[in-house]
């Protein structure tokens, strides 16, 4: 309160105030990139959202016209199974973006925290949590999901964790990275001699300062997270049948046909590429805009 | 530091202890063993049969005992044999490592070589239109599947060239230039991935470096672009530039694998997959611990850099 009263003292200075609607704007119009990643982030879940209105077809069942070439029939051509494409595909987002979001949240935040404590609190709980996850970051991604997909069965939730499970490290080393260089900052030795408690010089001072890095990690790895998916799926290990994955539609069989109809390996890769361009975008921007060290200039 | 040197080795030592136990249990979660499969693939199963060789493979015996037997010989040196080849594992596995050895070691060369250097442009032009093309450029890379480029790009060589990727593995010895042939696409493709996330994550800390005091003190100086930007700033900013390229490391095995697959190449990668699938205990054992050396090694490396590249960070008094 004390500083808007500064603020409201030098009136000519200060740009007028905005709403949520005029801040949008301007974060839109200094991001033109990041405006166009989160319209195309907006339409995929719409897509996601709407498929049963938006798909031609069922997206599962099959029929006698395999592998046509696009066209008033089937919009993208149909698989070696008769199936269309385009159905597919519409349909094969809600399960990128499900397993995608479900899987960055899970395995970031859990992750942050460990990396927050572990920075932060240093001596043996550092050393505890980092030899943690020093063992989970040996484990090859895929070999940790084979061996739940064999153990488990492949189904939707295992795959989702199996990606957290990767994810989480990742975040835990880039927040206990920030916070091992934030920790020797002067202020936080002022806010320690001051008295504050540890959980909120962590949590107030430390945390807030980490969000940069944290927030292009994020993104990145839901980014990274769809494309998981993706080459698990196309390995056969990711999400099963009969749920259409944008992965799995390139897998080894859509491989075989890619000579002969070239479209199968085209669009669900474009698709998979479309999305994951457009959440990085929408990172990279968000990025920008969110770290307070970067704003207003 | 001597003493910090060593207690790191110990806990490298406990963590790939704990990495064996993790493996071990894991792979004996999944139902079936390799028996399950040498007796499926036959269609007829005779217990005493089936029996005798589960004796002979020494997994009828407590997990415990097959554990410490098997953590004795990992450490021996010996890597146990390979169930489903009948060969020594290290029979299996040799042949295919410089595969994926030179494979990963194009893909990290590429991506550092073209990541850092984008990344601090990027960072300096920032705004300017050489600012969004080199982003863009980055972003699509991190955005395609790394195995999805490569089927794009047989495609592509078949449909104009009639070029059939090669079956077989033409080592460097024999024929440079065709060996090159074969692992600068792939290279390129998992490299192109990796390079994406480096640029990322360089300009970030770069525009955060460039904001410091001391930049300003050296502009203020009126010293050299080249020299502000790239020993300055450059060289605060490479902490997390480092620490990615450590991770990436484990990252790239998993890339590794589907690319070896698209592109043909008998690698080491692609090879796990199988031996899982088949639950060849010994190949995977020996192989995830052999990825988890190079692994918890890497990130020792990477967290004593962090002294070396950043002295405001203190080690020996943990």
């Amino acid at each position: 309160m004390a500083i808007r009263s500064i603020d409201l003292a030098v009136p000519s200075t200060l740009p007028p105030e905005r709403g949520w609607a005029g801040r949008l704007w301007l974060f839109l119009r200094k991001n033109p990139l990041g405006a166009v990643g989160g319209v195309v982030v907006l339409l995929l879940l719409l897509a996601a959202v709407f498929a049963e209105v938006l798909a031609t077809h069922n997206p599962i069942r099959t029929s006698t016209r395999v592998l046509v070439s696009p066209g008033a029939e089937f919009w993208l051509g149909s698989d070696n199974l008769g199936r269309d494409l385009w159905s597919r595909l519409v349909y094969g987002s809600r399960i990128s973006l499900l397993v995608g979001v479900a899987s960055t949240l899970l395995g970031a935040v859990a992750g942050g925290l460990v990396g927050l404590a572990s920075g932060y609190i240093g001596g043996k709980t550092d050393l505890i949590a980092q030899r943690l996850m020093d063992i989970m970051q040996a484990l090859p991604i895929l070999v940790l999901a084979l061996v739940m997909a064999a153990a488990l069965g492949p189904s939707l939730v295992n795959t989702i964790i199996a990606i957290s499970v990767v994810i989480a490290p990742r975040a835990a080393r880039v927040v206990r990275a920030s916070v091992l260089a934030i920790r020797e900052f002067v202020y936080i030795e002022a806010a320690s001699a001051l008295g504050v408690r540890h959980t909120r010089i962590a949590f107030r001072h430390i945390l807030p300062n980490t969000f940069g890095p944290f927030v292009v990690l994020v993104t990145a790895q839901l980014g990274g997270a769809i494309l998981a998916e993706a080459a698990l799926s196309f390995l056969g290990l990711g999400v099963p049948e009969p749920y259409p994955s944008w992965g799995r539609m390139l897998s080894i069989a859509a491989a075989e046909y890619a000579q002969k109809a070239p479209w199968l390996v085209i669009y669900p890769g474009i698709a998979i590429s479309l999305a994951v361009f457009a959440t990085n975008l929408l990172g990279d921007a968000l990025r920008d805009g969110l770290d307070p060290r970067l704003r207003g200039d | 530091m001597k003493v910090y040197i060593f207690k790191r080795l110990v806990i490298a030592g406990v963590t790939l202890l704990g990495m064996s136990i993790l493996i071990f249990v894991l792979m004996r979660l999944a139902p079936g063993n390799i028996t399950d499969m040498i007796f499926e693939s036959a269609g007829y199963v005779d217990e005493a049969d089936r029996r005798k060789l589960e004796a002979e493979l020494g997994i009828d015996k407590p997990v415990v005992v097959q554990y410490g037997r098997w953590l004795g010989e990992f450490l021996s040196g010996d890597l146990g044999k390979s169930y489903r080849y009948d060969l020594p594992a290290w029979e299996v596995i040799k042949p295919r490592l410089p595969v994926t050895l030179e494979l990963a070691f194009l893909a990290l060369a590429f991506s550092v070589l073209l990541g850092v250097p984008a990344g601090v442009i990027s960072a300096i032009r920032r705004g300017r239109p050489i600012d969004y093309a080199l982003r863009v450029f980055s972003l699509a890379g991190l955005s395609m599947p790394s195995f999805w480029l490569g089927m794009i790009v047989i495609l592509l060589l078949v449909r104009s060239l009639g070029w059939i990727p090669s079956m077989t593995y033409v080592s460097p010895f024999d024929n440079l230039g065709a060996n090159l042939f074969q692992f600068l696409l792939p290279g390129l493709a998992v490299g192109y991935r990796s390079s994406a996330l480096i640029m990322r994550i360089t300009r970030s800390t770069m525009l955060e470096v460039l904001r410091e005091d001391y930049i300003r003190t050296a502009w203020a100086k009126g010293q050299r672009e080249t020299l502000v930007v790239w020993r300055h700033a450059l060289k605060n900013a490479s902490l997390p530039v480092i620490t990615l390229i450590g991770i990436e490391f484990a990252f790239l095995i998993g890339g590794l694998i589907v690319t070896e697959t698209v592109f043909n190449l008998p690698g080491v990668a692609r090879y796990l997959v199988d031996a899982i699938q088949f639950r060849d205990y010994p190949i995977v054992q020996n192989l995830v611990m052999l990825i988890a050396v190079v692994v918890v090694f890497a990130n020792l490396t990477v967290d004593l850099l962090y002294t070396w590249l950043d002295p405001r960070i203190k080690y020996g008094k943990a």
